[in-house]
């Protein structure tokens, strides 16, 4: 006990703090609801953010049904449309897939992957969650006001957002504003402590360069994260006082609808700086931790250590710091100084070249590898195709000239869904394959994994290739409906048609999928502790799943890289981080440690 | 076996689809080929790329595939590829860059002696603005928006008065010669985009925006709004008539000028506004 109690200020009550080293849940309640352990609270965010990820999906059916049969849904009116685009957009982008990689594998993976207990700072990363599912609830909410959620497009564009020609601009809009708010100071909590833990919470011999990519690429993804959602925060914020005072941060003299508004002096096109600053980064927070993990899957599921771990490293820390400042290629048209183009698509095209290096490398690890064709490792070669390719489209917009016929058209929806939306979310699922062993202790069905994973890849691919060629056409984005014109001809709306069927299809795709998900919680085949033979800490605790503590009485001692695998003249085709040089040769099968606990 | 060749059929399939895809570019009717030029040298480039990596990964996916027994090679990295990659990487995305930075420099550049005029966006609808006889367009402020003056002309400011307005109707242009698109909008952002024009920008209240083309065919084409204004915005529509410089000049001296408008307007015969015009959309 450490007496605390300071006798010059007696005013405050004496107090006694007991010295703890490891939170200890002493109820059900602190548990598994308002849990410090990690583990749970990766739980936590992951189950939320599939089930708001879920109304994002069945928004998107709506609009492709809306696309593909413009006639036939009169409940499908212009003003839901625009609000079914806008909610989408966000929930997919912010509340699932950052939630999902930072929330979710973030906190399940780097206390584990690390060799840590567990974060660092506990209770803030609990508060995390809450504030994460209290804004989860209030973006929900603004489903339900008078006047429905906002329709202003996921890049909430002012003037528009606030005037009264958008859907949702009165209770909708300030609910999204304040959504965002809480997200950002929900996640700061969580990220401050991802990447304090990923400094001060490695185990002996856990050096940074030995860490594996999967925490790499979380770890830098949170630091652009922490630098990058205090932009939309600011914006979030002064567009709320526009909206709700009166201000004009971004409302320059407008007349509405033949009224004049009492706005006057502000930029929209600050607005657009400042929520591109937040929102290049953003893709790269989406995308970084994929780089990371889908590395580790291949280089497991391949027998081989990654090719060139350094490289690999250094052009995630390359990217992470381009991507900073590359946000002003989202507004070539926009009308900023037009001389910003230069500058803008030169650092473009440069972070093309530390990201085509991780997918060389990605493939060069395939080179000679012994390639297990596992479902995390279809996954991993899924991501690949389709990374690629929308990779390659991104040259194209980010070539300024190139970009001025191609932006605000279907083009542009076909790529950005190519590259952060299939992208990521194949490593989402691939990654689920891989460590659901390890997170519940069963496998997940073999034949729906393949039917998910054929499906997915397959289907989501020819819902977004194709929509490319009617970007060229000229077909714009966020169109209720294109109608008659002189230059989109029939047939467009056939592959329109086509691209609608093949979106529900992929739909149902994800109902097996979560059938599997439960479905394997109670009849999943039980899994071995390390059913993929794999080097890295998480797989070498004492219990699957592992318990309160992670590691067991001792923690591991780390000697070596995250990437032994077919070492020549070992006795295994993989050697655990934590096996000492001393066994590595030895005779016998060696089996990490089971240290028993109760 | 199969994962490898369904990967195979994925590039052979994306590559085919393109080779036979009747969707494509409409016709351009600008002069900025050389937009279009880069686009195909943009595909070239990376389109090998695309089938290069797609295909080694296939046969690595084929040749490299578990079989019992074998064992992967141990080979952590290899700085001599890795720079050769990068210097080939670099060498590419120059090869796309220059041409692209090139061609932008004279997008935004707007030759000597081009006319100018001027669109006006608001929801959700598309107005115009030619200079008149003196050549020059009048000044304008959003706050002397009413009924009468639609545009917000300044009437202190001599050269407004001749400026010929046009509303609700088609964009005329005459052919071969270069026009500077200067952009405006009353309310929120609008996108001024003619798909065979292959130029769009975007329009902001408070500030004047442009581009310019020189048109090079005759024709008439759909203007559609290209940034999301609003619930009306995918109806935003309107055309533009590309014709012959005589048959342009005649249709211009059919238009009223802002003083003309305006007399007519203050001789009671005050006609509906237009301006709300657009509201019935929603
Ligand atoms: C199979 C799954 C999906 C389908 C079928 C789909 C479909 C669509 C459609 C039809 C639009 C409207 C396009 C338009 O502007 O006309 C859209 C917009 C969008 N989607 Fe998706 N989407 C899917 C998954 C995702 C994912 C995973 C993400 C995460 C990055 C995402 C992010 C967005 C964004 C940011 C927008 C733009 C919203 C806006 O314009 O404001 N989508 N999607
Ligand atoms: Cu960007
Ligand atoms: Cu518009």
């Amino acid at each position: 006990m450490a007496d605390v109690t300071n006798r010059d200020i007696d005013y405050v009550a004496p107090a006694e703090v007991e010295e703890e080293e490891l939170y200890h849940a002493h109820s059900w309640i602190t548990k598994y609801v308002f849990s410090q352990d990690a583990k749970v609270i990766a739980i936590q965010y992951s189950l939320t953010a599939i089930a708001i990820g879920l109304v994002g999906l069945v928004l998107s059916w709506l609009m492709r049904l809306q696309l593909g049969f413009p006639d036939y849904f009169s409940f499908i009116d212009a003003e839901h449309y625009y609000q079914f685009i806008t909610m989408h957009g966000m929930i997919m982008v912010v509340y699932l897939l950052t939630a999902l990689f930072l929330g979710g594998f973030g906190n399940y993976f780097i206390p584990l992957m690390v060799g840590a207990r567990d974060m660092v700072f506990p209770y803030v990363n609990m508060l995390s969650f809450w504030i994460y599912l209290i804004a989860v609830l209030v973006l929900v909410a603004s489903f339900f006001v008078e006047g429905g959620p906002t329709g202003a497009g996921w890049t909430l564009y002012p003037p528009q957002t606030i005037l009264s020609g958008t859907p949702g601009s009165d209770g909708g809009i300030v609910l999204m504003l304040v959504s965002l708010a809480l997200f950002i100071v929900g996640f700061t909590m969580g990220g401050l402590n991802y990447v304090v833990t990923v400094l001060q919470g490695r185990t002996r011999g856990m050096t940074m360069m030995r860490l594996p990519l999967t925490v790499w690429g979380i770890f830098i993804a949170t630091i652009l994260a922490l630098l990058a959602f205090p932009a939309l925060f600011v914006g979030a914020i002064m567009m709320l006082f526009d909206k709700l005072l009166g201000t004009s941060f971004f409302m320059p003299a407008i007349v509405e609808l033949g009224e004049q508004l009492s706005y006057g002096g502000g930029s929209p096109l600050l607005f657009q700086h400042l929520f591109w600053f937040f929102g290049h980064p953003e893709v790269y927070i989406v995308a970084l931790p994929a780089f990371g993990i889908v590395s580790d899957l291949i280089s497991v599921h391949a027998r081989k250590n990654i090719f060139g771990y350094r490289m690999m490293v250094w052009a995630l820390v390359a990217i992470g710091g381009l991507s900073f400042i590359v946000w002003a290629h989202h507004m070539y048209v926009s009308g900023m100084n037009p001389y910003f183009g230069f500058f803008f698509a030169t650092t473009t095209l440069i972070i093309a070249i530390p990201t085509a290096l991780k997918v060389y490398n990605w493939v060069l690890t395939l080179w000679q590898g012994d390639i297990h064709l596992t479902l995390p490792m279809l996954f991993a070669l899924a991501f690949i195709v389709t990374f690629v390719n929308g990779g390659i489209t991104g040259l194209f917009l980010g070539n300024v000239v190139v970009d001025v016929p191609l932006s605000d058209t279907m083009f542009v929806v076909a790529h950005f869904h190519m590259v952060m939306g299939v992208a990521p979310l194949l490593v989402i699922f691939g990654s689920i394959y891989h460590w659901y062993p390890k997170i519940t202790g069963r496998m997940l069905n073999e034949g729906m994994g393949q039917f998910h994973f054929w499906v997915t890849f397959l289907g989501a691919y020819a819902i977004f290739f194709p929509m490319h060629y009617l970007g060229f056409l000229g077909v714009p984005r966020r169109y209720y409906e294109i109608g008659e014109t002189m230059f989109v001809p029939d047939s467009a709306q056939t592959l329109s048609a086509f691209i609608t069927v093949m979106t529900l299809i992929v739909g149902f795709s994800q109902v097996v999928f979560l059938f599997n998900l439960v479905w394997s919680l109670f009849h999943g085949e039980k899994a071995d502790p390390n059913p993929w033979r794999a080097t890295t800490l998480e797989w070498q605790t004492p219990e699957t799943p592992p318990g309160h503590g992670n590691f067991g009485k001792a923690l591991p001692i780390v000697y070596r890289w995250a990437y032994d695998y077919s070492v020549p003249g070992a006795k295994e085709d993989f050697i655990p981080q934590n096996m000492p040089p001393s066994k590595v040769s030895g005779k016998k099968k060696t089996k990490p440690r089971r240290a028993k606990r109760k | 076996m199969i994962v490898a060749f369904v990967l195979l059929l994925v590039v052979i399939g994306s590559v085919g689809f393109h080779l036979i895809s009747p969707w494509w570019w409409t016709p351009i009717a600008s002069n900025w080929g050389y937009i279009d030029d880069t686009i195909n040298l943009t595909f070239w480039i990376t389109g090998f790329v695309f089938v290069a990596v797609l295909t080694f990964m296939a046969y690595c996916v084929f040749r490299f595939r578990h079989t019992k027994g074998h064992k992967a090679h141990y080979e952590p990295e290899s700085a001599k590829l890795e720079i050769w990659l990068s210097v080939l990487t670099s060498l590419g995305v120059i090869a796309m860059l220059t041409p692209g930075l090139f061609v932008w420099y004279q997008f935004i550049t707007v030759p000597d002696g081009a006319d100018e005029f001027e669109v006006l966006g608001q929801q959700w609808m598309w107005s115009y603005r030619y200079p008149g006889k003196d050549g020059r367009l009048g000044k304008t402020d959003p706050r002397n928006v009413t009924a009468d003056n639609p545009f917000g002309i300044d009437t202190a400011d001599p050269a407004g008065q001749d400026d010929v307005l046009v509303q609700g109707e088609d964009l005329h242009l005459p052919l071969d010669r270069p026009v500077k698109f200067l952009l405006r909008s009353l309310d929120v952002l609008h996108d001024f985009y003619v798909p065979q024009f292959r130029a769009k920008m975007d329009m902001i209240p408070g500030m004047i925006t442009y581009f310019w083309i020189t048109p090079t065919r005759t024709g008439t084409f759909d203007i559609l709004c290209a940034e999301l204004c609003g619930v009306g915005h995918h109806a935003m529509r309107g055309i533009v008539v590309v014709e012959e410089e005589s048959a342009y000049k005649d249709w211009l001296a059919q238009q009223p000028t802002f003083a003309q408008s305006l007399a007519k307007a203050n001789a009671g015969t005050r006609r509906v506004s237009t301006l709300n015009a657009g509201g019935s959309v929603r």
